[in-house]
């Protein structure tokens, strides 16, 4: 839809990439997730090396109202390190799996930071002034001898260089056998939910020496394990309501009023296969990589090998709407498998608010965005069920530029500017986007590279 | 390796059922692509990232996957070729080493199925003298489909018993997770081992060991034949004695 017409179209256009330059990416430096927080002023990014990189969007220039504010290195620290499990001989990998942010309650700023076995609680806080004037102490921290002070002075305040310090607030540590995939903060904003591959846990953000289990799918065999779980998410307003996917293509929804462990889901979400495309991989490309709540809660939407789906939590037996990705992979997957990008987890996300008041202004929950291959990603417009393909490549780093569609031919004659399947580099993946909770402005992740795109305002 | 003699006794095995497989041209491409596919996964689950703990989610979904293909060569009646085919001795144990060690896991861990164990152990080396350990690891694959699912131990043993032994450890493992965090929880969490963990570790206990498999998985499990109980103490010293010799190793 860019550059399509219409009230309703967004036009994207490059603004900033973040990122070394270099073909050869560093292992460490490879992008493991990206969130803006709750004003979306902040753009959180976490990487395979443990590492927390956080963007600060500039404020707007009053003159300058032709193109919302850039996004600056606001914050680097090393939130996980590796470690070392010596009773089972395993490392533990510092990668950030997650991170999410909680709601602004002061003038610093928290976020959770997860890998595979430690949630983190960090403080990101300014610091822009500092005391001068001690009696008892030199400008550089030695103490004076007391017997030399002739005179007293009252210390003041003086600015000094802006530094932001993170600091770890509390460790969530040890509650975990497996991998967390999954990090979820509460609506009553005074707990969260971590998730692994059989078992949920619920926190509360000050405790961090117990935890209450309240999934549990581990089989008493552990050779009878088929399924396990691969993302969770609580509910946008309910605070006793959660959902967790798994490998099979199932949600479940829980209520944790009715009991402490919930194993019995309330709601069971499946959509019943399609029996004319059964293969080997059926399954497999069934299972969910990611499950995001509308604002509303009154939608989730899931993502699974190849496709988007939107559920409406009132009706179980099927999604309301489905959004193909990329189903031209569909006669690849064998390959796929053997080169075990069938395994690749995409991520979905929905658009924010549009601020604009507009006659036709672009409201929450009617687009949705995710990852391909290709260096490509995918925006599906519920409203209008138009679909766009856009890359984020280099070649297209003109600021205010709009980006061109990208259109991928899967058989016979390739027009021009098409790619066709078989062109397609499958090691360049966007698992990782995210959109601005108020603007249209996406931050998209390639391998190392953080893209930042906005829409073309007029 | 595997896959071409298979083939070939797939195919001549199959001229006989070609009938009730009549129409489907594809036949021999299908069951190599269906046989390659399985070999694909086979590799795939055994090739354990030494480092860092192998994704759960992944081996499950190769796991399923072997299972259907294994289901529907059941099926088909194509399982029973692999049987009289022999192949590399090399692979084939090591196949029938994951298939042991990937179901073992927490079973060799409890004492209690000693008793099956030993049948199992017996079939294994009452076969050994012939040539074939093919046979064996057919044996135990063939029994895959089924106990993929529900393996010969548990066949064996009453739910109940391991139930109960599986409580109190959760028991204990929820006691104690609340007091001290730490060290006793990395006790717990490897005795409470995930899909691959033990594998990575049993196999290099085998290694250290110049006994088979089997015999090194019986030491292990040979402490007693103590009915559970839902004894804390018990249950700890039985910890103890399984973290002892995994330390060890």
């Amino acid at each position: 839809f860019s550059g399509a017409g219409g009230g309703n179209d967004i036009q994207w256009c490059f603004s900033q990439v973040k990122g070394a330059v270099d073909d050869d990416v560093a292992e460490a430096d490879i992008i493991s997730t990206v969130e803006f927080n709750h004003s979306g002023e902040l753009l959180a990014t976490g990487d395979k090396g443990g590492r927390v990189v956080i963007f600060q969007q500039e404020q707007e220039n009053k003159t300058q109202s032709h193109s919302r504010g850039e996004y600056n290195v606001y914050s680097t620290f090393q939130s996980h390190e590796p470690e070392f499990d010596y009773l089972k001989s395993l490392e533990i990998e510092e990668k950030i799996n997650k991170i999410r942010w909680l709601p602004q309650k002061n003038a610093a700023q928290f976020l959770l930071s997860t890998n595979d076995k430690t949630i983190k609680l960090w403080k990101i806080s300014e610091r822009d002034k500092r005391p001068e004037g001690y009696n008892l102490k030199e400008e550089d921290g030695r103490y004076r001898d007391p017997t030399t002070v002739t005179t007293l002075r009252v210390p003041v305040f003086r600015p000094m260089d802006l530094m932001v310090e993170a600091s770890p607030r509390r460790i969530f540590a040890n509650a975990h056998t497996y991998h967390i995939n999954s990090i979820s903060i509460n609506s009553d904003y005074e707990t969260y939910l971590s998730a692994d591959d059989l078992r949920i846990n619920l926190w509360h953000l000050e405790i961090t020496d117990r935890s209450f289990n309240i999934v549990d799918i581990k089989p008493a065999n552990m050779e009878e394990l088929t399924e396990v779980i691969t993302a969770a998410e609580f509910h946008p307003n309910s605070c006793s309501t959660f959902v967790y996917s798994s490998s099979k293509g199932t949600i479940r929804l829980c209520d944790m009023r009715a009991s402490a462990l919930c194993d019995r889901h309330s709601k069971l979400f499946e959509e019943p296969e399609d029996p004319s495309n059964r293969s080997f991989f059926s399954e497999i490309i069934s299972s969910i990589s990611d499950v995001k709540f509308s604002h509303s809660g009154r939608y989730m939407m899931t993502r699974d090998y190849l496709s988007v789906k939107i559920w409406d939590l009132n009706m179980e037996n099927r999604p309301v709407e489905t959004y193909q990705v990329h189903e031209y992979l569909r006669s690849k997957l064998c390959s796929l498998y053997e080169n075990d990008c069938i395994f690749d987890k995409f991520e979905c996300c929905w658009n924010g608010l549009d601020r604009q008041v507009e006659f036709f202004s672009v409201l929450h929950g009617s687009i949705v965005m995710t990852g391909s291959y290709n260096n490509f990603f995918r925006m599906f417009d519920r409203n209008s069920k138009r679909d766009v393909t856009l890359e984020a490549s280099r070649e297209n780093n003109k600021p205010r530029t709009v980006l061109k569609p990208r259109k991928v031919c899967a058989s016979g004659k390739r027009k021009k500017d098409e790619i066709s399947v078989d062109s397609l580099d499958f090691n360049k993946k966007i698992l990782h986007t995210a959109w601005h909770p108020k603007e249209n402005i996406i931050a998209v992740a390639t391998t190392n590279n953080l893209y930042i795109f906005q829409d073309k305002m007029n | 390796m595997f896959v071409r003699g298979l083939k070939r006794k797939c195919f001549d095995g199959e001229e006989d059922i070609e009938g009730t497989l009549a129409g489907i041209k594809a036949i021999p491409s299908y069951n190599l692509q269906r046989q390659s596919l399985l070999d694909m996964s086979l590799v795939k689950l055994q090739l354990c990232h030494m480092l860092v703990e192998p994704n759960l989610c992944r081996s499950v979904l190769i796991a399923n996957t072997v299972r259907q293909i294994q289901e529907e060569m059941t099926q088909d009646g194509t399982w029973q070729m692999i049987n009289t085919q022999s192949t590399g001795q090399a692979s084939l144990d090591r196949l029938v080493s994951t298939d042991i060690l990937c179901r073992s896991s927490r079973e060799q861990a409890e004492e209690k199925h000693v008793p099956s164990y030993g049948t199992f152990n017996k079939d294994f080396e009452g076969d050994q003298g012939q040539d074939s350990s093919e046979t064996m690891s057919t044996a135990s694959s063939v029994q895959a489909p089924r106990n993929f699912q529900s393996n010969v131990w548990e066949m064996e043993n009453p739910q109940e018993n391991k139930g109960n032994f599986q409580k109190s450890l959760d028991q204990i493992f929820e006691t104690l997770e609340n007091k001290s965090p730490n060290s006793v929880e990395d006790l717990f969490s490897e005795v409470d081992n995930s899909y691959y963990d033990l594998d990575t570790m049993l196999t290099g206990m085998m290694s250290n060991t110049k006994m088979g498999h089997c015999d090194g998985l019986e030491t292990f499990s040979s402490p007693t034949n103590t009915a559970s109980s839902s004894n804390c103490k018990s249950d700890l010293n039985e910890l103890d004695h399984i973290v002892e010799i995994l330390v060890e190793s």
